[in-house]
Formats: structure tokens, C-alpha cells, sequence
């Protein structure tokens, strides 16, 4: 059967600073049609998307849309062909009403310049809230609406610019189950209308539900695309697995079992995010937390890092309560948080001055800041963890991804800890450095350190765990020994809640 | 060929922004330089570079840079301080009425510094703990505080007439050095120690820097902002009462505008309005180069209306000259 494609692109390629991320890649869509994208982090199904929507250039291949070839370079070229982009971190203004956020920058105007027709805005807007079957009021303003509208405000503003792809990334990460559900309510509606849609998800539950086809990118290249109805979840799974010549072997490791547990967390609970969670993290032991964006591992190590204090339960390290961040520093927890650049780095800072922050009372001996001590421990690091700088007075921001990763890591191992937890410890972090850091963390363990990974690579953690956790919907679903597993396979199954 | 130019395009911006970068790091010694060299040339036959003038320029810049160097705290931690022109008058006023009541030096002076630190406190608490961004609570107690000054003794002067404190405080001359010339290098040498030496000038760039970095990092931000507004109320109150020991009296309206002057002090020495970044010396430097154009501007004989037009625009075009590119 040949339906016609709304949008073909063929051949893209695209590199950054000569790392080619894009090769060859291709993906179609059907007018009308709701089209999955799947891959693993660092894919290239997001870079794919940016050059659809004009946020990146590629460097060769064509874009066909409706039969006509187009060129975007700005973002400015690709929303007047009919291309919008569903953003994950909400674009709208908070303070602003619906209707102004859906007309922002293209208010309906008056005869007289410079003024905006508010009527008819809010009418128009609520002409766009009425197709979709939506009841806001385009009156209020953004900011007191549940998240789940937040999506469909911006959904409705995309169509107000006459838009006829919409690419959607991870639209249910944030939503609560009904709001899912009225989304894809919304979705289905959308798809009557003769609108395409590009899904990208990682929750393979949705995507069977909503979507019509299904496209796999690993490594920058497509590996598949097939329609939903011809296809299975294991066969999916499998192709974005491919026969993987593992870049990080297991290795098993021994250590202790009936030792007294470093940390013990009890029934921690957070609303509906975080339900009845309970484990021990043993001293040398490396475990894995698994789960979707979403699952409430985030929740978790805030949690053990004092960073959040629990709605419910206990946690307990080396046997105390923790009150805040600094108790549960003291009781020798690190964390490594999941965004580097917010929450691990002073970006304007030197590499210096960002691994001393952490051991400053260490380095100072009556009020007095030992520099030489830091600049000499600075050193140490840079090369015990081969971090690549022009040495300990570079500003961080100047440094790559993998390289600002190895200084959040010092920073922490310079305080000797017992509990280190990595929160997505490679995101945008090179091959080589990742490798790298693997073979760090298995050396703190070796050395009876407890460390707490959490990563959505599952090969990662299939690497580098002796055991991994599983959650799904805030609930540990799994507790088991690494030696257990059999396949990569079991673990999607698992962290997709089946 | 594709490659080759995205690469050339991510190193070529990169070494010219570090130039700029270290060019205008040393910005406020060359406008300085400007300065004294302009003046050199014009009013050096006035006796602008006698001794006496130059410790004139000293004097007048004394209350201006202690209160830089705690301001140097304040905005290094990403916040602002407005309302230390009404704590001078404050604290000059309650140290001059406990000395009019009978309590000797000490007593006036530990009440006067006393009340500097209560606003501190209360500036920090409801930014801190309420949440309430420093530019709206200090905007707020400049006001209200202006008006206590004002309430204190019905805008009457307070004479001082302790002869030690005005001395201490002011006045006084240790041989043929200006006892106001000691305040300053004391506050100058302490406050440089403590931000560049001591945790707490770490933790105070470390929470203007990345607020969010820094209390992922153990790093008790709250209290670190706290302590900056203690420091910054207990600076305004040291040169409130040096305003009294140098005119034997307290006013209210001590201290109006300096909050400002205070700011573009610390600004034109290039410490970062958005914190993360600062330099004492750099303050002190800047310090002096408002002083230094306010007395020039008064030896070539401006009226006060036009040294306040000129020394509004030298400030602006230097902080301009001097801002960092944004990146």
C-alpha cells in the first residue's frame, strides 16, 4: 500500500565538531498519521527532529514536504512551512492569559497599528480550544492550569500558526494517568484532522496504543520502520538493541553480603510519584535504579541526598536519620545530580575552584584557605581521572561534557565518601569518557564504596550494576542480582511494567 | 570542508572573548589612569596632586568604600543592598543620642553598630526566609528607615561631644595620617582576606555563581546571604558613625545616595552585578575613582548640579566600557 508522504527526508547527515551523529538518516510521515520514534539516548533521534524543525542545519541529505524540496535554516523557515515542535520544558508564559500565549507574536490586529484585537484573539482561541474538544477558558491565565494543559495550550498555539506536523517529545513524561489519557484523546482528534505527528517516547505501552507506525534510530541510522500492527514489542526492543558489539563488558564483582547496609530507606513515599519504595545499599555494592523518566528516581536520590524530605518513611544512613544536604554530607553521601549544568557546576568558575568548593573547611585551617592543598588535590584529580584541561585554573564552562562530568565526580571523591549516587552519570558525556567513568566507578566499589547508579542506558547499568532496581509508576517492581539477568531484554520488559 | 568551518567558527569567537575577557578585567585601573592623567593636565596647577588634597580624596572616599567592601559581599552572592545610606544615619543617630544621654564611647559605639546590624538582620531574614528579592526589601527599608532617621530626633541634629570618639571616629589624625585613612586600609585588607581566603568568600562566590550548584554542593546559601546583609548593615553602621566623629554631629540625611555610589563602586571595579564574581581590590579602585572625580570636579569648579551630571555620565560610560560581553 502506498499512501502518499506529507514529509520525507532522505540521507541527512550531520556532524558536531567532526563526530558524525546523523548518518544517512531517513524518516517519512503520512499525512494524518501519528509516527513513533524510538532510540537510546544519544540516537540522534533528537538532533534528527532540531533539523526538522530548523533548530539545526544539516549538512547534507534533502527534505521533501508535500513534494517540494525545502531548506530550513532558522527555526522562522520551518513554522511557516507548517512544522511545530511540542516542547518537553514548556515554552508558554505563565503569567500571560491562554489566548495570549496562543497568539504570541501573531495577535490578530487592528485597523489602528500597534494595538492587538483582543476580542477577536480570544475568539479565534476559542474557536482552535472548541475543535479540540478542549474546556479552558482563554481568559485565564497559563499559570493556573495544571501541567496537563500547559501541553494542549501549547498545542492549540501550534495550530493557530496552521501547523500540520507537530513533533511531540516525551509529551507524557510529566502527566498524571488521566492526563495522559485525555491527551491521547486529543492526539486521536488531531489525527482526524488530517494532522502528523512525530512521537518520540521511550514508553512502549503508549506508543502501541497511539501510534500507527514506528520508527528505530540507533547510532544516528534507522534501523527500522514498520507499522505498529505488523510489528511486536520484543521485536522492537531487539532492533534497538542490534547485535551491540558491547562497548562495556559486565564484570562480575565479590563483595560482602551480610554486611551492615550503608543506607536504609523505608516505605519512602511522595504523593503518587514516589510509592512504599524500600532497599539496602550495602558498603562495595554498585546498584542500579531502572526505570522511564518519570518513575520517581530522581525523587529518590534527592531523597538520600537530603536534598528533599520524604512525605513518608525513613532513611537512615549508617544507622541516623538525616535532617538536611549538609547532614547527609557529613554522614559521607555524594551526589553526582542528574543536570551537570545546573546542579553540579559553577560553569564560570575555574576546575579549581569548583572541586575545592566541596572539601573548603577541609582545605582551611584557622579561617585561612589552604590554595596550594587545593591547587595540589585539583592536580591530583586531574590526573588520577585523566581530565582534559590546560590545568586547574580553566574555566569550567570551557570544557566538554565528559570532561565537566570528571569534575563533578572529584569534587565528591575528594571527600572520601561511603554512599556516591550518579543521577544519569553520562548524559552527553563522549564514548571514551563514558568507558572511562565506568571503570572509576567500579574502582570506588572495589575500594567499599556503596554507590547508587540511576540511568536509562540499561546496557549501562547492565555493565556496571550487581544489582538493579526496577520502578515503574514509583513502585520498586524488581529487586535483582545482576547475575539473574539474562538478556538486555528482561530489563526494557521490566521497566515498561510487564 | 563542511567540518573544517564549524570548527573554525567554535575556536575563533572563544580566544578573542578570552582577550576581552582579560582587557577588561583590568578596566577600572586604565579609567583610573584616565582620570588622574585628565586631571593632571588640567587642574594639577590647582594643587589637585598636593598631599593635602590627596588625603582629602581619602577622606571623602572613606564611608564610600567601606561600604563598598561589604557591598562587594552582597552582590558577589547575587543580591543588592539599597538601604545602607538610611542605616549611616541610623546608627550615627542612636551612637551620638546614647552618647547625648550620658553612656560613654564604648557604649555609643556598640549601640551604633548594634543598630546597623539589626537591619542587616532584617534585611537578610525577609530575604532569606519570606522570599522576598533584596532589591524590593532594601528599596523598602531605605525608605522606611529614612523616615525613622527623620522621626528619631524631628530631623534635628545630634551634637557628639565626646572628644575620643570624634577622634576615633573621623577626626583624628595618628601624626600626619588621617585616622579615616587606617578605617579604610583595615576594611580594604580585611575584606579582601575574607573574600579571596577564607571559606566564607568561597561559599559567597559559590552561591552568586550557581545558587543551585552551591546547595548541591553543601553549601548553606541561605545563610551565606544572610551573613552578607549582617555584614553590609554592620559596615553602613561603622560609616554612619565616622560621618559623626567627622562632623561632631549625627544628621539624618547622612548618607543619601551612597547606596549608589556605593554600588557603582563596586560595579566599576568589576565585580559582576549578577554575582559569582568579585574583587575587593577592584572595589577599592573604583572607590577611589568616584572620589577622585568628585574632588577634581570640585577643584575645576563645578557647580554642584553639574558634578552630579558629570560624574552620573563618567559612571555610566565606564560600567558600560568595562561590562563583560554577555556569553
Amino acid at each position: 500500500m502506498t499512501i502518499p508522504h506529507i514529509l520525507e527526508m532522505e540521507n541527512i547527515n550531520k556532524s558536531f565538531s567532526r563526530v558524525p551523529v546523523l548518518k544517512n538518516a531517513r524518516f517519512e510521515l503520512r499525512k494524518g498519521e501519528v509516527h513513533a520514534l524510538m532510540g537510546g539516548n544519544g540516537a540522534g533521534k533528537s538532533t534528527l527532529m532540531k533539523i526538522l524543525t530548523g533548530v539545526y542545519t544539516k549538512d547534507s541529505g534533502t527534505i521533501t514536504l508535500e513534494g517540494e524540496k525545502v531548506e530550513f535554516l532558522k527555526p522562522k523557515d520551518a513554522e511557516r512551512k507548517g512544522i511545530a515542535m511540542i516542547f518537553q520544558e514548556f515554552s508558554l508564559i505563565p503569567t500571560l492569559t491562554v489566548a495570549e500565549n496562543i497568539f504570541l507574536k501573531h495577535e490578530p490586529r487592528r485597523g489602528i497599528p500597534y494595538t492587538i484585537n483582543g476580542k477577536e484573539m480570544v475568539k479565534r482561541s476559542q474557536a482552535i480550544l472548541d475543535e479540540l474538544e478542549v474546556d479552558i477558558d482563554p481568559n485565564v491565565t497559563v499559570d493556573s492550569l495544571s501541567v496537563g494543559y500547559w501541553q494542549m495550550v501549547e498545542i492549540a498555539k501550534a495550530l493557530s500558526k496552521n501547523a500540520r506536523i507537530l513533533v511531540m517529545d516525551e509529551p507524557t513524561a510529566s502527566l498524571s494517568e488521566s492526563e495522559t489519557r485525555s491527551l491521547f484523546q486529543l492526539v486521536g482528534r488531531l489525527k482526524q484532522a488530517g494532522i502528523s505527528i512525530v512521537y518520540i517516547s521511550h514508553r512502549m505501552a503508549e506508543i502501541f496504543e497511539i501510534c500507527d507506525r514506528i520508527t528505530v534510530m540507533k547510532d544516528g541510522q534507522n534501523v527500522l520502520t514498520e507499522e505498529c500492527s505488523q510489528i511486536s514489542m520484543d521485536q522492537v526492543i531487539e532492533s534497538m538493541l542490534g547485535k551491540e558489539t558491547a562497548s562495556f563488558e559486565w564484570k562480575e564483582r565479590q563483595y560482602e553480603l551480610d554486611q551492615e547496609p550503608v543506607v536504609k530507606v523505608r516505605n519512602l513515599a511522595y504523593g503518587s510519584r514516589v510509592r512504599n519504595v524500600s532497599f539496602d545499599l550495602r558498603p562495595g555494592e554498585i546498584v542500579g535504579l531502572a526505570g522511564l523518566m518519570g518513575s520517581g528516581r530522581t525523587e529518590i536520590a534527592e531523597a538520600i541526598f537530603g536534598m528533599r524530605k520524604p512525605e513518608a518513611g525513613d532513611i537512615l544512613i549508617q544507622g541516623k536519620k538525616i535532617k538536611d544536604v549538609r547532614d547527609a554530607i557529613r554522614q559521607g553521601v555524594a551526589l553526582v545530580p542528574e543536570n551537570r549544568r545546573k546542579q553540579g557546576l559553577i560553569l564560570d568558575h575555574t576546575v579549581r575552584s569548583n572541586i575545592m568548593l566541596t572539601n573548603i573547611y577541609q582545605l582551611s585551617k584557622h579561617l585561612f584557605v589552604n590554595d596550594f592543598a587545593g591547587t595540589k588535590m585539583t592536580n591530583q584529580f586531574i590526573d588520577k581521572l585523566n581530565i582534559k584541561t590546560d590545568g586547574p585554573e580553566k574555566i569550567v564552562k570551557l570544557l566538554s561534557g565528559g570532561n565537566q562530568q570528571k569534575i563533578v565526580l572529584a569534587k565528591w571523591l575528594a571527600k572520601n565518601p561511603s554512599l556516591l549516587i550518579l543521577d544519569e552519570p553520562t548524559i552527553g558525556v563522549d564514548i571514551g569518557a563514558k568507558s572511562e567513568i565506568v571503570e572509576i566507578v567500579r574502582e570506588l566499589a572495589d575500594r567499599g564504596i556503596s554507590v547508587l547508579v540511576i540511568s536509562s542506558e540499561l546496557q549501562e547499568l547492565l555493565a556496571i550494576a550487581d544489582r538493579i532496581l526496577v520502578l515503574f509508576n514509583g513502585e520498586i517492581i524488581k529487586d535483582i542480582y545482576r547475575r539473574d539477568i539474562q538478556t538486555e531484554e528482561v530489563l526494557h520488559h521490566a521497566i515498561q511494567g510487564y | 570542508m563542511q567540518s573544517k568551518d564549524i570548527k573554525n567558527m567554535e575556536t575563533a569567537p572563544m580566544s578573542r572573548f578570552q582577550f576581552v575577557l582579560n582587557w577588561r578585567d583590568y578596566f577600572v585601573y586604565i579609567a583610573f589612569a584616565i582620570v588622574l592623567i585628565f586631571f593632571a593636565f588640567t587642574i594639577s596647577g590647582d594643587g589637585f596632586f598636593n598631599p593635602s588634597n590627596l588625603f582629602n580624596i581619602v577622606r571623602a572616599t572613606t564611608m564610600i568604600s567601606i561600604m563598598a567592601v561589604a557591598m562587594t559581599f552582597v552582590i558577589s552572592a547575587g543580591e543588592l543592598d539599597l538601604s545602607i545610606g538610611s542605616t549611616t544615619a541610623f546608627s550615627a543617630l542612636i551612637s551620638a543620642m546614647a552618647m547625648d544621654a550620658g553612656y560613654g564611647m564604648a557604649v555609643g559605639v556598640i549601640a551604633g553598630l548594634l543598630a546597623g546590624l539589626l537591619i542587616g538582620a532584617i534585611n537578610g531574614i525577609l530575604v532569606t526566609k519570606v522570599g522576598i528579592p533584596s532589591f524590593l526589601v532594601t528599596l523598602g527599608m531605605m525608605q522606611l528607615l529614612r523616615g525613622v532617621d527623620m522621626w528619631l530626633t524631628n530631623t534635628n541634629p545630634v551634637v557628639v561631644k565626646n572628644e575620643s570618639f570624634n577622634f576615633w571616629f573621623g577626626s583624628g589624625n595618628l601624626g600626619s595620617i588621617p585616622v579615616l585613612l587606617l578605617w579604610s586600609l583595615v576594611f580594604l585588607g580585611a575584606g579582601h582576606y575574607a573574600l579571596k581566603h577564607t571559606p566564607f568568600g568561597r561559599e559567597v562566590l559559590a552561591t552568586g555563581g550557581n545558587r543551585l550548584a552551591a546547595e548541591y554542593s553543601g553549601v548553606n546559601t541561605k545563610r551565606i546571604k544572610f551573613y552578607a546583609f549582617l555584614l553590609s548593615g554592620g559596615a553602613a553602621a561603622i560609616a554612619g558613625m565616622l560621618y559623626a566623629g567627622m562632623m561632631q554631629s549625627a544628621r539624618y540625611s547622612f548618607g543619601q545616595g551612597d547606596e549608589l555610589s556605593a554600588i557603582a563602586a563596586v560595579i566599576l571595579g568589576g565585580t559582576s552585578l549578577f554575582g559569582g564574581a568579585g574583587t575587593i581590590i577592584g572595589t577599592m579602585i573604583g572607590s577611589l575613582l568616584i572620589g577622585t572625580i568628585n574632588n577634581g570636579l570640585i577643584i575645576m569648579g563645578l557647580s554642584v548640579s553639574q558634578q552630579m551630571i558629570v560624574s552620573g555620565a563618567i559612571i555610566i560610560l565606564a560600567v558600560a566600557f568595562g561590562k563583560k560581553p554577555s556569553s
